[in-house]
């Protein structure tokens, strides 16, 4: 942050008198964007050039301290942003230019928007004087953008660029993250400024509230120790405030069960004694029942998602709710709080352990030992488990679960959006907060590959596997070039089922098995109400194209499994490669389903823990 | 149904106003009335919105995502017992020889303005709250209403407090 102004690749001649502080220096706007995002510390910058953000590229080639990697589509940039951000905690950067090369950072923008995470997207925009006349690559992007970022800035002045960059960042990093969007007219960085850092942040508008109400933290703690039936119900704020020791010394201290949500896995060990799993529409029955009974839900950076809570009309019937979250909008928003917390996950815990020890220590202390009971018949008699295949095809969670088990101390998960999605957030053990990323709320196909990229270069030293779909995998596979020549080795798995999977699930339960538009591979004919034919042995899975030959010619190491016997051998294989990406064709078998299930808009109660399984709820616990 | 007055202060910027009516639909609302204007001091603008809405619960939503806005700098939900509610009208009224003094006197019963006069027709202002207007229409209707245009509301709370105060505060303190 005292970058001084030394470093100009092109010394422009000095006014002094018209400079205000002794640091400022005269440089072009562009310059100064590369300044600033140094100042700022952006080591790595995911983009692609072209016409209006070209002066930027130009400084840009000349800086030791940020990092470009150039990649072959901008949602491609956008989503390596994002896996960036996840796997470091840091700000994540993506660059674009106008037009459609703006538009395509929508998607990844949105993305980021639903999922709460920091990334900052720059974007060249036409001449301030072309804005509004339809200019070629003109797009309104900010217009565009408005309802999907956090806040966005047009620049026309170069004069503005290192405020506009500094308050960008801060934005985008503090309070409730999310992302920002900041598009700089071309004039703008080809203009003359002069530069000085730290710039005057001009946010009057801008307070999140981080430290929560201590009356509210008293009564939260009050009601801890009072409920018979309560359930930690952990959300992705807790990870992003980096809360999980925290987290699990409160846990330990109440005794009560923690729950962590798809966008939370790893926020508590899923080793641990006291979690239930993740609840949802395919979480752990264990979960999912256990906030259905409770009489008391603590919500720390969770939001009441649709898919947590299924019908919300008949969630959690019994229980009243304290709701902790840094966005004061998320509270109440779904579900009424009976405690209203607004507060940075952190600093809500820290208070909260203060105030559950002192009621501990004047006497009040919760007895959950009945509630133990049932959590734990709920969870030795309806625990997550799939059927291997008797045909001698590969299981698509056997090989998830293997790669979790074979992965390297530390790797870190990247997953599309899917079937494999829900199996590795299932199957995959994750014990460390920022071991695990997907794209939760938005559900983007084609995010395992471009994050991985991300989070492997924000994490060079890390394995980091991409759990991704056959289907997923034909949206961005082309960012595995961009690997290939920038030495990010990343591994990716294709649950290649030949299907549009989830969808395919979806059809099979409640489109009377017809298959319509989710066979990707060319295989046999669909046969009218059969599940059978759809991909006979021979062709099962995706063949055209042939992802080990599409790997290999994108400079990847290609390889292929497709039976029980060689799956170690192969994970173990790719393990093995560190010098460039692998890409493991995993044909596994096309009618496996993700269980347990809650079929959309039903009720958490109707919870199937597999194919005609409903699971015994104890339901002498609605009091 | 219930009337609702929100008075925001927003940062006086290119594009702020875009963003809160923008957030308004995407949320599902109608905004009834709409006035934006500067306030005494230069860098803040003053959004009067009134909104029709059934439950209380989706409007302190709104009021929530609104407040998350970073050009937004305070927002206050005025009560229409301790608060003053002005709208304005301009109305071209079809007028003649004949009808012209009566809809002079309708005028001067509504203590509004004649601001202009021809030989075909009565141009009226009138200020007041919006049932004071709607009874002059009423009156003025059987003339012929030829033109209306109307304001949105604009409303400032009673007494002697202000709410640009303690946001100004804050602006000073980031100075």
């Amino acid at each position: 942050m005292t970058e001084q102004a030394t470093g100009s690749h092109h010394p422009q001649p000095r006014t002094r008198n018209a400079v205000p502080a002794a640091t400022a220096e005269r440089m072009t706007g562009a310059q100064a964007l590369i300044r600033s995002l140094e100042a700022v510390g952006a080591d790595t910058v995911f983009g692609i050039p072209g016409g209006a953000i070209l002066p930027a590229y130009d400084p840009l080639m000349d800086s030791a301290k940020v990092r470009h990697v150039l990649v072959r589509h901008e949602q491609g940039a956008g989503h390596a942003a994002t896996g960036y951000a996840q796997a470091t905690g840091r700000v994540g950067v993506c660059m674009a230019t106008s037009g459609p090369g703006a538009t395509n950072l929508v998607t990844p923008i949105a993305d980021a928007h639903m999922d709460s995470v920091p990334i900052v997207a720059i974007t060249g925009q036409v001449a301030s004087k072309s804005i509004g006349t339809d200019a070629f690559q003109e797009a309104d992007i900010c217009g565009i953008t408005m309802p999907i970022t956090k806040h966005n800035f047009l620049v026309r002045d170069a004069a503005d660029i290192p405020r506009t960059i500094a308050e960008a960042f801060h934005i985008a990093a503090t309070g409730r993250p999310g992302p920002v969007l900041v598009d700089i007219a071309k004039d703008a960085l080809q203009n003359q400024m002069s530069f000085s850092w730290p710039p005057q942040a001009d946010l009057p508008g801008y307070r999140p509230v981080t430290k929560p109400h201590a009356k509210q933290i008293r009564e939260a703690a009050r009601l801890i120790n009072e409920a018979r039936r309560p359930v930690l119900y952990v959300g992705g704020g807790v990870v992003k405030a980096r809360a999980t020791a925290e987290l699990r010394i409160l846990a330990e201290l109440t005794g009560a069960p923690v729950t962590t949500t798809l966008m939370a896995l790893g926020a508590f060990p899923d080793s641990h004694p006291q979690h239930v799993g993740m609840p949802g529409m395919h979480g752990d029955v264990s979960a999912v029942t256990a906030l259905q009974k409770s009489d008391l839900i603590i919500a720390l950076g969770a939001r009441f998602d649709d898919r947590v809570t299924g019908r919300l009309d008949t969630f959690a019937p019994n229980a009243k709710v304290v709701h902790a979250d840094i966005d004061p909008a998320e509270i109440s928003k779904n579900r009424i709080a009976d405690v209203p917390i607004v507060g940075d996950a952190r600093e809500v815990l820290a208070d909260l352990i203060v105030a559950v020890q002192a009621d501990h220590e004047a006497g009040h202390k919760g007895d959950y030992s009945e509630w133990w009971n049932h959590l734990n018949f709920w969870r030795n008699t309806y625990p997550l488990g799939y059927d291997v295949p008797t045909d001698g095809s590969l299981s698509p969670q056997q090989v998830i679960e293997r790669i979790g088990q074979l992965a390297p101390e530390g790797t870190l998960f990247a997953a599309g959006v899917g079937q494999h999605q829900m199996w590795a957030a299932q199957f995959i053990k994750y014990e460390k907060p920022g071991t695990w990323f997907n794209s939760g709320g938005a559900g983007t196909m084609g995010y395992a590959v471009p994050a991985a990229m991300g989070a492997k270069a924000g994490m060079p030293d890390a394995t980091v596997w991409a759990i991704d779909g056959d289907g997923c995998f034909q949206m961005t596979n082309q960012e595995l070039v961009t690997c290939a020549l920038n030495n990010i080795p990343i591994k990716v798995a294709i649950i290649n089922n030949g299907a549009l999977g989830m969808v395919r699930q979806w059809q099979n339960l409640f489109y009377g098995e017809r298959f319509s538009n989710t066979v990707l591979h060319s295989g046999a004919e669909h046969v009218p109400g059969s599940t059978q034919g759809v991909g006979s042995i021979q062709n099962r899975g995706t063949r055209v194209p042939d992802f080990v030959k599409l790997s290999e010619a994108m400079g990847c190491v290609g390889l292929r499994c497709e039976s029980p016997d060689e799956l170690d051998k192969v994970i173990a294989e790719a393990n093995a490669i560190n010098d460039r990406p692998v890409v493991v064709d995993f044909i596994v078998h096309e009618d496996a389903m993700v269980w347990p299930m809650v079929a959309a808009g039903t009720s958490n109660d109707e919870i199937m823990a597999a194919r005609d399984v409903r699971p015994d709820f104890s339901d002498d616990l609605d009091d | 149904m219930s009337k609702h007055t929100l008075s925001v202060l927003v940062e006086n910027k290119p594009g702020v106003l875009a963003r809160i009516t923008a957030l308004f639909s995407r949320r599902g609302f109608n905004i009834d009335s709409l006035a934006v204007g500067t306030t005494e001091h230069p860098e803040i603008s003053r959004i009067t919105i009134v909104v029709n809405v059934i439950d209380e619960l989706p409007l302190e939503q709104v009021t929530k995502q609104l407040n998350k806005l970073v050009n937004v700098l305070k927002i206050v939900e005025l009560d229409p017992s301790a608060a003053v509610a002005r709208e304005l009208v301009l109305v071209k009224v079809r007028a003649d020889n004949e009808s012209r003094s009566q809809i002079v006197e309708i005028v001067q019963l509504f203590r509004a303005k004649t601001v202009d006069v021809s030989p075909e027709a009565v141009t009226i202002e009138a200020t007041g709250a919006a049932d004071k207007l709607e009874a002059m229409l009423k009156m003025l209707e059987p003339f012929g209403i030829k033109e209306l245009v109307q304001s949105g509301t604009i409303a400032i709370g009673r007494g002697a407090r202000s709410i640009t105060d303690r946001s100004l505060r804050a602006l000073d303190r980031s100075a």
